[in-house]
């Protein structure tokens, strides 16, 4: 049951955020004013630099933290007022490593079956599937902490999958990788999408991932939104805007609509941390 | 900006895998705890299969304290004990004591967990935070358990005279489980106010001891100067003693009260914890 006013027989948007503003204690406001609307089956790419605010978007959407009601909602669940019906509809890979590397993949992938209530029966079919569906079956039963980088992220993916979610909600999936684990981890995803027609909800640093995978973006800066439209779009629009027969990137556009000195504001010491170690880990 | 498109059209059955198309139905709530402190559990001894260090290099200090502490004392003969050997009246002191060691510094766990992003992880799964914190505080009671049997062993090597009657053999492993479980909440509640490994572990350090010693562990309540059994009054490590010694040596003791104060302390750890929790997300 959702508490949105979708017409009957029309299927709610994946996730609409309505004015989503989020400040932490200091008083800076890490989002500020976010609207965004995320068709069903989408791929959505939420980019800009570090301190964005892409990450604490996320983080509201996922209900890691605290919004007001009617300021999001997945599926038409409001986030404030269902926790738990919104919590059934997703699955979030951070940006961190976090598959346990004390733990073999299957386990791994297992925890998650059980913390979404997969019943007995069906949870070793439903592990090996989600371990097939991201190429990890051989290695199913060996330590995660002898995995590759590209091989953790892709047991992250089975980990999310297990539970068959709606919305899939990756933070920085390739962060860290070499190119020719970005393409894997992204052709698994792409797979998965087009097997399940889930929503994929992802952030990156990576232009050019976005331009490739994603059917729209939204380039974030100082929390707020400055351009939403399908890659080809933004980058059409700023061909004609310049007139001089140039091709400009993902990153152009970005470039033009945050303005100069972006350099300067890579968010704060602990997000380029975080990044650093998941990037070293990964590596 | 853009309007937002249509959705894409159902997925065919054949394009893909099969149980993953169906999400699995939410269980009754009332089955949720029980249902998270298993998957908890299993996570804690899949662990333990995979690497016994912990359980081994765990087992020397215990041992220590039952062959050095316990066998000098056991010659002095101070220490009031109620007619019992020294060495026997510690023994369930130590498994008190090893088991709150490793609870208390469960925070650490946690800390690492939500630097890993897996803390992150499990508070976005359909769990509810006092769920999460049970099943976390059951699993270190797994820990527990399984120090508490190395312990007996031990003790039982060394020669000290312990009960081998099965129901009590559960019910001491019930006590274990009540006391890490408020340890190891005690400890994620601080972890959730300190918020860091450093912090927590100068903290943890800090009240391990006292804990220890301001309990009936190595002494008798009565020994004690008055300030210092109100303390122990009002420390539950006291009331898991004494549980133990009733339960393992046949000591007198009053168990319904201790298991009563084990299971109250418990409660309003996991309930202290569960608040706290989320701020070790953010």
């Amino acid at each position: 049951m959702t508490d949105d006013n979708t017409p009957p027989g029309q299927t709610p948007a994946a996730l609409t955020c309505t004015g989503l503003t989020y400040a932490f204690g200091d008083g800076a406001k890490a989002v500020d004013g976010l609207d965004l609307s995320v068709a069903s089956g989408e791929v959505f790419g939420l980019l800009g630099p570090n301190g964005a605010g892409k990450t604490t978007a996320i983080r509201c959407v996922t209900t890691l933290l605290p919004v007001p009601a009617g300021m999001v909602r997945v599926f038409g669940h409001d986030v404030a007022a269902d926790r738990m019906g919104v919590r059934r509809l997703l699955s979030y890979v951070p940006q961190q490593l976090s598959a346990d590397s004390s733990l073999t993949g299957r386990e791994n992938v297992s925890l998650f079956a059980r913390v979404f209530d997969v019943p007995r029966k069906e949870r070793a079919g439903r592990v090996a599937e989600a371990l097939e569906a991201v190429g990890l079956t051989e290695a199913a039963d060996r330590m995660a902490g002898t995995y590759s980088g590209g091989m953790v992220r892709r047991l992250e993916l089975a980990q999310a999958l297990v539970s068959s979610p709606r919305l899939l909600i990756l933070d920085e999936p390739t962060i860290g990788l070499d190119p020719i684990a970005r393409t894997s981890v992204w052709e698994h995803i792409m797979a998965v999408r087009a097997a399940s027609g889930m929503t994929v909800l992802v952030t990156t640093h990576y232009m050019d991932e976005a331009e490739q995978y994603c059917d729209r973006v939204a380039l974030m800066h100082k929390g707020r939104i400055r351009a939403l439209d399908t890659p080809h779009r933004l980058t059409d629009d700023l061909r004609e805007r310049r007139g001089d027969g140039s091709s400009p990137t993902l990153e152009d556009v970005f470039r033009d609509v945050a303005g100069s000195g972006l350099d300067e504001e890579g968010g704060e010491f602990r997000d380029v941390r975080r990044t650093r170690r998941t990037a070293a880990r990964v590596g | 900006m853009s309007a937002v498109p249509a959705a894409p059209p159902p997925v065919s059955a054949e394009a893909g895998q099969g149980l993953l198309f169906v999400p699995p139905r939410a269980r009754p709530a009332w089955r949720l705890i029980p249902a998270r402190v298993v998957a908890m559990c299993v996570v804690e001894l899949q662990k333990l299969r995979h690497d016994r260090t912990e359980l081994y290099t765990r087992a020397i200090q215990p041992a220590l304290w039952l062959v050095i502490f316990g066998e000098t004392f056991n010659r002095l003969n101070v220490i009031p004990t109620g007619g019992i050997p020294y060495r026997d009246y510690l023994a369930p002191g130590i498994i008190a004591q090893s088991t709150m060691f490793i609870a208390i510094f469960y925070g650490i766990h946690i800390i690492w967990e939500r630097d890993s992003g897996v803390l992150t992880k499990l508070l976005v799964t359909p769990t509810p935070r006092a769920a999460l914190v049970t099943g976390k505080a059951f699993a270190a009671g797994v820990k527990a358990m399984v120090q508490a049997l190395v312990v007996l062993v031990i003790a039982a090597l060394l020669g000290v005279t312990l009960t081998w009657q099965p129901l009590r053999l559960v019910g001491m492993l019930a006590v274990v489980v009540l006391g890490s479980a408020f340890f190891s909440c005690l400890s994620m509640t601080i972890a959730g106010i300190a918020r860091t490994r450093d912090r927590l572990l100068g903290i943890g350090q800090a009240i391990t001891m006292p804990l220890f010693f301001a309990s009936n562990a190595l002494y008798p309540t009565a020994s004690m100067p008055s300030w210092l059994q109100v303390i122990s009054a009002i420390n539950p490590l006291s009331y898991e003693v004494s549980a133990l010694r009733g339960l393992l040596l046949g000591t007198p003791t009053n168990l319904p009260l201790d298991f009563a104060v084990l299971v109250v302390a418990a409660a309003l750890g996991i309930a202290a914890a569960s608040a706290l929790l989320g701020r070790l997300a953010r």
